[in-house]
């Protein structure tokens, strides 16, 4: 062996030992420092496959009040786990939290928790039990942020807690059908829990909330889910801006709530039988404002629904933009846009309403404006007589796009007769509001 | 050459062919004269196989007019006005023609001659005078040179010059030895031309002979006195 | 047959010279660049060129074939006294008159829908479903419009039967749809529905390109039926039937009294 290749292999050698002693050292230091020094608030544990620490249930049960686990990249595959001490869990490198299919992955007990960073898949599935990726039960100021949770069957599930914080993570599910799959991202009985930028898709509700309160729903994407996109029940006071809910079986439900705000979402491609942008069942006083209804077969179903605002929305090419319920009353329609839709407002009854028109655009609207205040000077009937029809008699569907049709509603538009004389919007724009100028772009619908 | 047998034809409550039973022969030139309605044009049509008669039977070169229509390329007929597709050029409309009888060498170039076509041959139909349009007519059923021709007024909106050359014609064709049946209304025409009139009243066949014969029984000067005195009998 | 194609070439001659088909032809070209140039959406144009197809496209056959029928007429007695048979006469001139019709239609549709197809592509099959949807409208109504003329000697009265008969196909049909639908609400009506749709042959053509079209969405459980009825073999066959058989029945009964009747 000549001497410079004598010299290279030594220097290669004496590297790798180096890199070897400095792990090997690191591994033996924290783990003494784990399991003795309980009153350190800051303590930190670090697991991975071939440290001291292997599991997480090891360093679970280690982990004093306040500790930080450090977990590796690595699979997992541990059974069900329990937290039940307020620590912070943090991957490195999307370590594997694997459920095998059969239990629950990680249940949260414990107050002030956060789990951040991690891979959590295949939690198992079942009739009877609720089986979720990450469940926290009873628990206050827990954050969950940045995970991916992929063919859960539930994804992130809390019960009875609050003041929690649910970010930026990416659910992805793989429910096929509505009977036997769960919920993205499931909050029952809870109060001022955050949701805010998650993504969430392939879950049967990507998004659903029983008893919540005081929250906020804040830049969520929920798209192709079996169900709905967004779905509330028994709820109040929250406030959802800025979600984007996409193809999936309904936008968003909200059904036997009072007091929500629904500001800036986009509710699109909602688009088959039976399928609703939003959908108000025994939903009161609320506030669904500047809104994006593209391309939905209904993009608002009211049932049952009362005393709500619907101001400044965008209802844009949907098969029936509003599908306004006899017993829905005292609601108030304003600065909406109606445009390209093939019904803009149908009812199923043709009588009086306490449900009102105020200051809308349509783009149906014919009429004219002598004194060029912006505000057209003859009323505008939205219901359609053929739209009417379809509501009494939903065959008569076979007549869509018919000239017998077209010609029922031009005379009905002429000398409204059986069309609901309350349905008219006394204030109709002349154009669209300025606002809505910046939206109307194809650009600015396709983002 | 022609053989009509007891043809009855009746439209409605009116009867137009009462019975009418004629042999037509080749080398002739054979008129057929009557007042208004008295089924000039709807006997020529029974010829041809337009007019389908109630009963009676018709035989043209031997052929039972109505059970084919093969021998009507024996058959040059000219109806009583013709209206042209406007907007093909009777150049077009000749070649048209030759395609459908599937003679590809009858150029009727001697008729468009004899007829003064040749500067109209290239225009459109709707802008050429009815005179034109009936020498475009006459030319159609002429150039494939057939053993029999029909005429409906033929001279109808014809200058005199081209009315003559018309009649030199139809004498040459005769002497051809071909079979010419004329529905005309101008008797001293007939009388020039004809070797036999047959004087059709109400749908019968009222006089059967040539020109001569109906002066001689009458008594009259012309054929045109002739006739009008045999209508006066016969009403 | 050589006959009926060269009847059928001068007599489509004839018309392609005509301002009318022009016009007919540039209606349409007019009408689907309007709608793809300034709809928002291809599927929203496809959906309105549908509705304008639906009542134009039979009303100008029916109107224009009685009345190229009746304009031909006088003519035709030349032509039956040529050596070819009443039925050649009969056929090449309808069939000269529809092709052309068609012709100016497709032409008419058919550059504006390439122009715009390639922007489209998604709705490339329901463009093909409209053009090949009207050309057969074309051949049932010019059918219709001979079979009437033929038997009728006035032409005034030929065509108020034809714009009545269009009115009927159009308008009134749908309304003895929506009467049955009123009257037997309470019955499962889906298949006497399909029954009345399939039987009338501008009904049948809506619905299969509205089927094709997203619209379809919004019809339900019936739409689905309908969905599914067509998909089959069993509906192809039926519909492809029923249209066939309304341009042979039209055609026959026309043709039938054409070699029967005197000119």
């Amino acid at each position: 062996m000549r001497l410079p290749q004598l010299i290279s292999n030594s220097i290669i050698a004496f590297a790798v030992w180096l890199v070897l002693w400095s792990l090997a050292g690191r591994a033996s230091e924290s783990a003494p420092n784990g399991t003795t020094n309980s009153q350190a608030s800051a303590a930190t544990l670090v697991v991975c496959p071939r440290c001291a620490i292997k599991r997480l249930s090891d360093a679970l049960r280690e982990a004093s009040a306040g500790a930080k686990i450090i977990l590796q990249s690595g699979i997992y595959n541990e059974g069900e786990m329990t937290i039940e001490k307020p620590v912070a869990i943090e991957g490195q490198d999307w370590p594997v939290l694997d459920g095998a299919g059969k239990n629950q992955v990680l249940t949260v007990k414990a107050d002030n928790v956060r789990l951040k960073g991690l891979v959590i898949r295949n939690s198992g599935k079942s009739y009877i039990a609720d089986l979720a990726g990450i469940r926290v039960e009873g628990a206050r100021n827990c954050v969950i942020e940045g995970n991916r949770l992929t063919d859960n069957f539930f994804g992130i599930y809390l019960a009875s807690s609050a003041n929690c914080a649910i970010r930026g993570n990416e659910i992805r599910g793989n429910a096929v059908s509505e009977v036997f799959s769960g919920n993205g991202i499931h909050l029952w009985n809870s109060n001022r829990i955050t949701v805010e930028r998650n993504h969430v898709t392939g879950h049967r509700d990507g998004l659903y909330f029983e008893f919540l309160h005081d929250s906020n729903i804040l830049g969520n994407v929920s798209e192709n889910n079996v169900r709905y996109g967004l779905h509330t029940m028994y709820s109040a006071n929250n406030h959802y801006s800025q979600n984007i809910l996409r193809a999936n079986h309904a936008g968003v439900v909200l059904m036997y709530s009072r007091k929500l705000k629904v500001v800036a979402n986009r509710f699109e491609d909602n688009w088959g039988p039976a399928c609703y942008g939003a959908l108000l069942k025994d939903l009161d006083e609320s506030e669904l404002e500047r809104n994006l209804f593209f391309h939905n077969s209904v993009a608002l179903y009211a049932d049952d629904a009362n005393r709500n605002r619907v101001a400044n929305n965008r209802f844009y090419n949907n098969g029936f933009a509003l599908r306004i319920m006899a017993n829905a009353n005292g609601n108030v329609f304003s600065g909406n846009l109606f445009e390209a839709n093939s019904f803009d407002v149908t009812t199923n009854w043709s009588s009086g309403s306490t449900s009102s028109f105020d200051g809308n655009y349509w783009d149906d609207y014919r009429g004219y404006d002598l004194n060029r205040d912006g505000i057209g000077d003859v009323p505008f009937w939205p219901v359609r007589l053929f739209g009417l029809l379809l509501e009494e008699y939903p065959q008569a569907i076979v007549l869509l796009r018919s000239p017998f049709a077209e010609l029922l509603d031009a005379a009905e538009q002429a000398i409204p007769v059986l069309t609901p004389h309350n349905f008219a919007d006394q204030k109709p724009l002349i154009a669209r509001p300025p606002w809505s100028k910046s939206q109307t772009s194809k650009s600015a619908l396709a983002q | 050459m022609v053989e009509v047998a007891n043809v009855k034809k009746r439209f409605g409550s009116v009867s137009a062919l009462n019975g009418i039973t004629v042999t037509i022969r080749r080398g002739q030139i054979t008129s057929v004269v009557g007042p208004n309605a008295a089924g000039k044009s709807t006997f020529l049509k029974c010829l041809v196989g337009l007019v389908r008669p109630d009963s009676g039977e018709i035989r043209v070169g031997g052929h039972d007019v109505n059970r084919d229509w093969r021998w009507r390329r024996l058959v040059g007929y000219v109806p009583q006005a013709v209206h042209f597709p406007e907007n093909l050029s009777p150049r077009e409309l000749f070649a048209f023609f030759r395609k459908l009888r599937g003679t590809p060498g009858a150029d009727g170039r001697e008729l468009i001659e004899l007829l003064n076509l040749e500067a109209s041959l290239d225009r459109p139909v709707r802008q050429l005078s009815g005179g034109t349009r009936q020498k475009v007519n006459i030319a159609l059923a002429a150039m494939f040179d057939p053993e029999i021709l029909i005429m409906d007024e033929p001279t109808v909106g014809l200058d005199p010059l081209t009315s003559q050359r018309q009649k030199r014609w139809l004498e040459r064709e005769r002497a051809r030895d071909k079979t010419i049946i004329l529905a005309s209304h101008v008797i001293a025409e007939v009388e020039e031309l004809s070797d036999r009139v047959i004087f059709l009243l109400e749908g019968r066949v009222y006089f059967d002979g040539a020109p001569r014969e109906a002066i001689q029984m009458t008594g009259q000067p012309t054929l045109e006195r002739a006739i009008a005195a045999m209508m006066e009998q016969g009403s | 047959m050589r006959q009926i194609a060269t009847l059928a070439r001068y007599s489509a001659l004839e018309l392609a010279r005509s301002w009318w088909t022009a016009c007919y032809c540039l209606f349409f070209m007019v009408l689907a660049f309007a709608f793809f140039a300034f709809g928002e959406e291809p599927a929203q144009a496809v959906v309105s060129v549908l509705n304008v197809v639906l009542l134009v496209v039979p009303f100008v056959s029916i109107v224009m074939g009685v009345l190229s029928f009746y304009t031909a007429r006088e003519f035709a007695e030349l032509l039956l006294a040529q050596p070819v048979g009443r039925l050649t006469v009969f056929f090449g001139q309808y069939m000269g008159t529809a092709a052309s019709l068609a012709l100016a239609f497709a032409i008419g549709l058919g550059i504006p829908f390439v122009w715009y197809g390639w922007n489209a592509r998604e709705q490339s099959g329901t463009l093909v479903a409209l053009l090949f949807g009207g050309i057969l409208l074309t051949f049932i109504f010019v059918a219709l419009a001979f079979a009437l003329a033929v038997r009728t000697e006035n032409r005034l009265k030929a065509l108020g039967a034809a714009i009545f008969l269009w009115l009927f196909f159009a308008l009134v049909y749908d309304g003895l749809i929506l009467a049955v639908i009123v009257a037997f609400s309470s019955f499962p009506l889906e298949k006497v529905l399909l029954g009345l749709i399939i039987l009338n042959p501008l009904d049948l053509a809506r619905i299969l390109i509205l089927l094709r079209l997203d619209v379809a969405a919004l019809m339900g459980y019936t739409g689905a039926l309908f969905r599914q009825f067509f998909g089959s073999p069993l509906g192809i066959v039926a519909a492809s039937a029923c249209l066939t058989v309304w341009m042979a029945l039209a055609v026959a009964v026309g043709a039938s009294t054409y070699v029967r009747r005197d000119f």
